[in-house]
């Protein structure tokens, strides 16, 4: 039988060519997107620089290999992240095919190097696209599915956001399962009509070649010329649709995780690469308007694809505080379509933020706990933005009432609470410690190599002393000569710039980083999490800086220190991982392996665990904040605990402790759980 | 709208230890953090919203030493447009009489539709702000908790016995007293404090003012303090004792019993 017509080679109405027609569709497809993306770009072009995304190319090519095209962070939902999973693949796969289809539409024997028929890539690939072209169709198939009837709960969108975006969701899907239709039916024609080819069997191409009549040639031609020209149409619409919703993170998604953030646990400075008399020059800082964003956040709002997993995992929503992680990227994707629109002018209008897409309770919200960060499949980042929010809410001074006294008491006395300097280690002195554990403190000339830096709640809350007396008994039992700052040490400043409060958390910096220096400690040793990662992220002090939990296991695994069995075996215990010793630092088997070291005990996890741990509430200055909510954070964990048949929730932060010890009364479990900090765990069990 | 609020440099409750001093006649000074007077602080976030409205400016006014800069700066960069130091060796040992002298000096050297002070400061005698309206001859309105604007005339709401306001219609100029909860202070960072450090702040004497010296300061003064110290225990509390039931039985007991159920 005579073999089909190639689209290139078609006539219509008996005379235009049809590869003039193909070349038409290349001129206007790939020109309307060019002017697209241009003005897309063009916002990102005049936002605030960031050089940083620059560096550390080995971590960035890792996130990509792993994040990007190993999709690694996917399965975290199964489901969702399966089909993303065989959709992602699939849209790489038939990437090169839609490419190649659309230069044979002009040279119809064009064919990508290696990739011929008759060559042997080209015959897998071949097999191998028509199975992912099958794969995506069903995968799309059961997302649209998902989306329009099963419905799970994060996708909605509540009222206060906007409209709901199930409809685009789904409309894309229609387009995506039109594509591989199309491309099916495209080569199906042509084999139905004789031309010789080796089809996977149950593949959508080999379906349509068994279902069409062989005899009506004419039908097929037909079917040929429309499926091609049907499927260049749905490509070049659904190219030029990326950029205008969530797909663009088709597009973008590539860029996002290459740039995305490498370091862990730091704050970006207010202005990269800004020195300290610069800051004071400054006429305004922190992010007030739109334009004020980096380009790589600005970015971040381009990639969202609105999966809602940041905010299924924020502890902030969760307890319905007026934040929703998810919605601090539409809202802002909105705007920037609004202001800088591919089709109209753009507005280069400077209203605020803060009072016209977010709400300043919004933007105080954020525990900083990182779940969001955590979860997001692309990179997308939270925190930092949140900060830069807050620096310019801080620079208008609209800063919470409940947290302008704190501010101030850690601006003249160094912790949030306004105690006096000289009673900050004060706790070592108590006699009945001191007579057990003598510690050193500077302020008496005594030093030693290893720093225990303390920390304001530690220092001074009644309860907390308690964290500080372990820490140094488990030090001493270690036999490690250290020494505390006393009354000079000032408080970490972990939440001042995380609040916003630059200026102030500099100056506690640069006087920590003084002392430090002057005390030549060659290494610190902390209890507190928020400390420790002060320290080692925000500061980056040039001595090595530790946890405790990290310290104990040392000098267990040394045989330094030595345990003894449980003393109530029938007890279960619980590790509550904070948010500043494991998503900011990635320490969650020093405190486990702690714990599991006292023979006997008997532990088990709690639902939400290690990098899905659920935020305590917050601490430092979070502490003081009264935020909007209907539930504690810390309740909803206690009885997570409880749940999971814990009678003791072990904590290494002594924020977590308020929170939970708060909790546990709050939620009528007392007699049922107890909360126990690890050090206090540890020096109980001391041999 | 020109206004003047009056502020005073004090030891901050919050972030201070008050111990008495070894001599009994003082607090123990020597570790003391200070900051603007909390009242003070309302009064002028009043004024600035005041200004931002209807436009003029705030001056912030304070009597005190080379130390008091450092209030006046925070107020400026909350957003006090102008600064004035009432600086003379005669003003020490003023008693509220003698502060109010100074200031109104200050006051007949400007020309304001308004002058705020706080409702009260550390020493609590709530005195200085009556004492100048009553000097300055101007109406006067104390505990202040509302301020509408009107034509010449002010309608204000002040706070009285058990949380109750009244209202009143005050012609202008006046003198008004603040109390606190009449708006929310704007946060001052040391970002703003670094603004204003080279904005000059007039500094004037008695001579300055036209104020007599031996009318102010120790010398002037009608009060004098005579004895501080801190109150001894008195006996009488009484500690409930037993399971959290049991204490609150009884404590519900002993309300019913005095009449407080």
């Amino acid at each position: 039988m005579e073999h089909l017509i190639s689209p290139a080679h078609y006539k219509f109405l008996g005379f235009f060519p049809g590869a003039i027609l193909s070349f038409l569709y290349v001129i206007v497809g790939v020109g309307l997107f060019a002017y697209i993306m241009a003005k897309r770009v063009a916002p990102l072009v005049l936002a605030k620089p960031d050089n940083s995304r620059f560096s550390d190319i080995p971590a960035r090519l890792m996130n990509l290999l792993t994040i990007w095209l190993g999709q690694i962070r996917q399965p975290r939902y199964m489901t969702a992240g399966v089909l993303h999973i065989v959709i992602f693949f699939g849209f790489l796969t038939l990437g090169i095919r839609t490419c190649s289809l659309v230069v044979i539409g002009i040279f119809p024997d064009f064919a990508l190097p290696g990739l011929a028929m008759d060559q042997p890539l080209g015959f897998l690939y071949n097999i191998a696209k028509d199975i992912m072209a099958t794969a995506v169709f069903i995968a799309c198939a059961i997302a649209a599915y998902r989306r329009g009837i099963v419905r799970p709960a994060r996708y909605a969108v509540p009222e206060k956001y906007g409209h709901d975006h199930t409809a685009e969701a789904v409309f894309v899907l229609a387009i995506i399962m039109g594509l591989m239709v199309t491309e099916s039916l495209f080569e199906a024609a042509a084999v139905a009509a004789g031309e010789p080819a080796f089809l996977m069997p149950l593949t959508l191409v080999w379906i349509f070649a068994k279902i069409l009549p062989s005899s009506a040639h004419g039908f097929l031609q037909f079917l040929h010329i429309f499926s091609y020209y049907a499927h260049n149409t749905l490509f070049f619409f659904f190219l030029n649709f990326l950029p205008m919703g969530k797909h663009f993170h088709v597009i973008t998604s590539f860029f996002n995780v290459l740039f995305m953030r490498v370091r862990r646990g730091n704050i970006k400075p207010v202005v990269y690469g800004i020195t300290a008399e610069g800051l004071d020059e400054l006429e305004s800082i922190g992010v007030k308007r739109l334009e004020d964003f980096t380009w790589k956040h600005m970015l971040d709002f381009y990639s969202c694809a609105d999966c809602g997993r940041c905010s299924d995992q924020c502890p902030a929503n969760l307890v319905k505080r007026p934040l929703s992680p998810r919605f601090i990227t539409i809202k802002a994707r909105d705007l920037m379509f609004k202001k800088y629109s591919w089709r109209n002018d753009f507005q280069f209008g400077r209203e605020p933020l803060v009072g016209s897409i977010y709400e300043a309770d919004e933007i105080w919200s954020c525990t900083t706990c990182g779940a969001c960060e955590q979860e997001c499949p692309i990179g997308i980042e939270y925190i930092d933005k949140i900060v830069d929010l807050r620096r310019g809410l801080v620079d208008e001074g609209e800063v919470p009432q409940t947290l302008q006294k704190p501010l101030q008491a850690l601006s003249k006395r160094g912790n949030p609470w306004g105690k006096v300097e000289k009673k900050r280690a004060d706790w070592a002195r108590d006699k009945e410690f001191a007579a057990e554990c003598e510690v050193k403190i500077m302020e008496n000339g005594d030093t030693a190599e290893t720093l225990y830096f303390v920390d304001s709640i530690t220092s001074y809350d009644d309860r907390m002393v308690s964290i500080a007396k372990s820490t140094a008994k488990i030090l001493d039992a270690c036999g490690e000569d250290f020494f505390v700052i006393g009354k000079d040490e000032k408080d970490s400043g972990n939440e001042v710039v995380r609040f916003g409060e630059e200026m102030l958390y500099q100056e506690l910096k640069n006087h920590n980083m003084e002392i430090i220096k002057e005390s030549g400690a060659k290494r610190i040793v902390t209890s507190d999490p928020h400390a420790y990662n002060a320290l080692k992220n925000d500061y980056q002090v040039d001595v090595p800086v530790e946890h405790i939990s990290e310290t104990i296991m040392k000098n267990i695994k040394a045989g330094k220190i030595k345990l003894k069995p449980i003393e109530d075996p029938s007890k279960v215990y619980t590790y509550h991982d904070p948010c500043y010793l494991g998503r900011h630092n990635a320490v969650y088997d020093d405190p486990r392996d702690a714990i599991k070291a006292i023979p006997g005990i008997q532990t088990v996890e709690m639902v939400k665990n290690r990098d899905r741990s659920l935020c305590c509430s917050g601490g430092g200055l979070m502490l003081f904040y009264e935020p909007h909510e209907e539930e504690r954070m810390a309740v909803i964990r206690v009885k997570m605990a409880a749940e999971a048949g814990a009678n003791v929730i072990v904590c290494a932060c002594p924020f977590c402790m308020v929170n939970m010890e708060d909790a546990i009364k709050v939620a009528g479990l007392d007699g049922q759980l107890e909360a126990i900090e690890l050090t206090e765990l540890i020096t109980q069990h001391l041999e | 709208m020109e206004i003047l609020v009056c502020v005073k440099r004090v030891p901050d409750s919050a972030e201070n230890e008050i111990v008495m001093n070894s001599a009994g006649n003082d607090i123990e000074r020597d570790d003391l953090v200070y900051s603007v007077n909390e009242w003070d602080n309302y009064a002028v976030e009043e004024a600035i919203q005041i200004v931002e409205k209807v436009g003029g400016t705030v001056t912030v006014v304070t009597v005190g030493d080379a130390d008091a800069d450092e209030i006046l700066r925070r107020e400026m960069a909350m957003g006090a447009e102008k600064g004035l130091l009432l600086q003379d060796d005669a003003f020490e040992g003023s008693d509220c009489k003698g502060i109010a002298t100074a200031l109104k000096g200050a006051v007949e050297k400007g020309k304001y539709d308004l002058i705020f002070t706080g409702a009260q400061a550390d020493e609590g005698a709530g005195a200085v702000g009556g004492m100048l309206a009553a000097m300055l001859d101007l109406p006067y309105a104390s505990l202040v908790n509302k301020i509408e604007l009107g034509d010449g005339k002010l309608t204000i709401g002040r706070e009285i016995e058990g949380g109750n306001r009244e209202m009143n219609e005050i012609s202008m100029p006046c003198v008004l007293s603040i109390q606190t909860g009449i708006n929310e202070p704007r946060y001052v960072g040391i970002r703003g404090i670094r603004k204003v450090s080279g904005v000059e702040i007039p500094v004037m004497s008695a001579g300055d003012l036209g104020v007599d010296a031996g009318s102010v300061g120790a010398a002037g003064a009608k009060v004098k303090k005579i004895d501080y110290f801190v109150p001894e225990k008195g006996e009488g509390a009484e500690m409930l004792e037993g399971s959290t039931e049991e204490i609150i039985d009884k404590l519900i007991e002993i309300l019913k019993a005095n009449g407080g159920l």
